[in-house]
């Protein structure tokens, strides 16, 4: 497999082979980042990122640690922002209105709304298992009750963990394991239904049989949500994954679809670091 | 689009046991494949000097090839479970399990040629052997070329290889030929004339192989198709 081809048909790009239509790794671009370079005060930490972010298919970013991938997928919902000296360059132009989420003029809050995040740990808020889910709701002035039930089971369903809970929804989400903690993480990013699931390896603190839950989570989720997904552990990235982004020192050193990043990297940096000769 | 992925440099990995199992690996095919080198060779030795002692070594050979066979794919799929590799180093390890199968088959056939010495020597010679010990020097090169160009990763090696294939497609096709000629002369020459042509067949069976194990070692370089050499050379 050559590098991708990309058509351009309005804001419709499609990834992957013309020749492949149908194949998981045609599909049109959710967001398009284009020469993104971010400061930490005065720390330069990306340097001219240009990706694109594939509709209804998971992106998983590797890499060293350190190489500025949580830091990349902090900048899709301008979580960089909440401290002051931090600088955007370049564009993360979320399709399918075409807004720049790093641009001054652009709210913060649009792209947080749009875009859901989990986290490494599990980070439930002190509430019970329903406030949890419902928070993101009530942020957004839902106050009907029904309405509120219907999205809390909707969204606990979907991240697989409704059947675990739905007799105590009103115990605290403290009293869950931490698998189920992260699921419910997962829940609460759902609940406002958001295009974007962004997660910032989510399952490195999980064990083995809760990071399958959350594996076959994400596989599911892929039919209705675009996923990003930051892991250290390449055997995840290379089963759930539909296209790799490889991450070194700031700078992006290759993206493709993930069967040929594994298989067949075109950079000599890519191959030593999947393969476990990195430095 | 250029391949850019192939012969990208090989550095140490930084689990320096990994590094000693995939030589392991390496030197445990290299030293099947060099077995098998030479019970072709002393089959077509057999053969020509009419030696039933080194055929029937030959034929006992075949356990130990088949001992290596096994003791690679294990090794293999150890390494795929506990490692897991990846890009150069998952194509290396698949490809230890497909070459292992190939140099198992290049035996048999090796043993076959053996086995039907054993019985040709029984008779009177039909004439001098000429083309069979040609083709034979020709197919062991390609044996011997095929796992350098393993050892050294050597796609330019290997497709050399490759293309010598066809010129003992062609001495099988004469072979075939000038024995069939023996047989319309002197129909009681057929079941010798039978054996030479299951033994020209078998040495074409075995550059197939060869052949095959060349289209592996393109693919662990380049990472592309597994079972075709470029479609530009076949013309």
């Amino acid at each position: 497999m050559t590098a991708m081809d990309k058509a351009r048909d309005g804001y419709t790009v499609t990834l992957g082979r013309a020749a492949d239509p149908g194949s998981e790794f045609a599909a049109r671009v959710k967001v398009e980042v284009e020469g993104l370079s971010f400061w930490y005060g005065g720390k330069q930490a990306l340097f001219d990122v240009t990706m694109p972010i594939a509709e209804r298919r998971v992106t998983a970013l590797i890499g060293p640690s350190g190489c500025g991938k949580s830091t990349f997928l902090r900048c899709f919902n301008r979580m960089h922002d909440l401290y002051p000296g931090n600088r955007y360059a370049g564009r993360i132009v979320l399709h399918p209105d075409g807004i720049d989420i790093v641009s001054p003029k652009t709210d913060p809050m649009i792209p947080r709304l749009r875009i859901g995040m989990v986290f490494q740990k599990p980070n439930p808020f002190p509430k019970s298992i329903y406030e949890n889910v419902a928070a993101g709701l009530r942020i957004r002035g839902i106050r009907d009750r029904a309405l509120l039930d219907e999205q809390v089971e909707k969204s606990l369903r979907r991240a697989a963990l409704w059947d675990e809970v739905k007799d105590r929804l009103d115990a605290s989400a403290y009293d869950l394991s931490g698998g189920q903690q992260q699921r419910l993480c997962i829940a609460r990013a759902l609940a406002p239904e958001p295009e974007i699931l962004l997660l910032d390896e989510p399952t490195s603190a999980l064990d083995p049989i809760a990071t399958a839950h959350i594996e076959e989570l994400i596989d599911e989720l892929r039919a209705e949500y675009t996923i990003v997904i930051v892991t250290h552990n390449m055997q995840q990235a290379a089963r759930i994954s539909q296209f790799t982004g490889f991450f070194h020192l700031g700078r992006l050193v290759e993206f493709g679809p993930t069967q040929q990043l594994f298989t067949r990297p075109r950079e000599t940096m890519t191959q030593d670091y999947i393969t476990g000769r990195f430095g | 689009m250029p391949e850019s992925g192939e012969g990208l440099p090989i550095r140490k990995h930084t689990v320096r046991s990994f590094d000693e199992e995939l030589e392991h690996l390496t030197r445990q095919i290299v030293h099947m494949g060099a077995l098998v080198e030479r019970q072709v060779a002393e089959a077509i030795r057999a053969l020509v000097e009419r030696d039933g002692d080194t055929a029937a070594r030959v034929v006992q050979q075949d356990d130990e090839v088949d001992e290596l066979e096994e003791a690679i794919d294990q090794e293999a799929i150890r390494i795929l479970a506990t490692r897991q590799p990846m890009a150069i180093d998952l194509r290396m390890v698949a490809m230890a399990l497909k070459i292992s199968n190939d140099l198992e088959r290049t035996s048999d056939y090796a043993v076959n040629i053996a086995r039907r010495v054993q019985r040709l020597i029984e008779q009177p010679p039909l004439k001098p052997l000429v083309t069979i010990p040609r083709m034979a020097e020709l197919v062991q090169l390609m044996i011997k070329d095929v796992l350098d160009a393993y050892v050294r990763r050597d796609a330019e090696r290997a497709l050399d290889v490759w293309r010598r294939d066809e010129e003992v497609d062609q001495y099988y096709n004469s072979l075939f030929r000038e024995l069939l000629t023996y047989i319309l002369e002197d129909p009681r020459r057929t079941s010798m004339c039978i054996d030479l042509l299951f033994i020209a067949k078998n040495l074409e069976r075995i550059g197939d192989h060869a052949t095959n194990i060349a289209e592996k070692i393109r693919y662990i370089v380049h990472g592309d198709l597994i079972n075709r050499m470029s479609r530009d050379v076949k013309k």
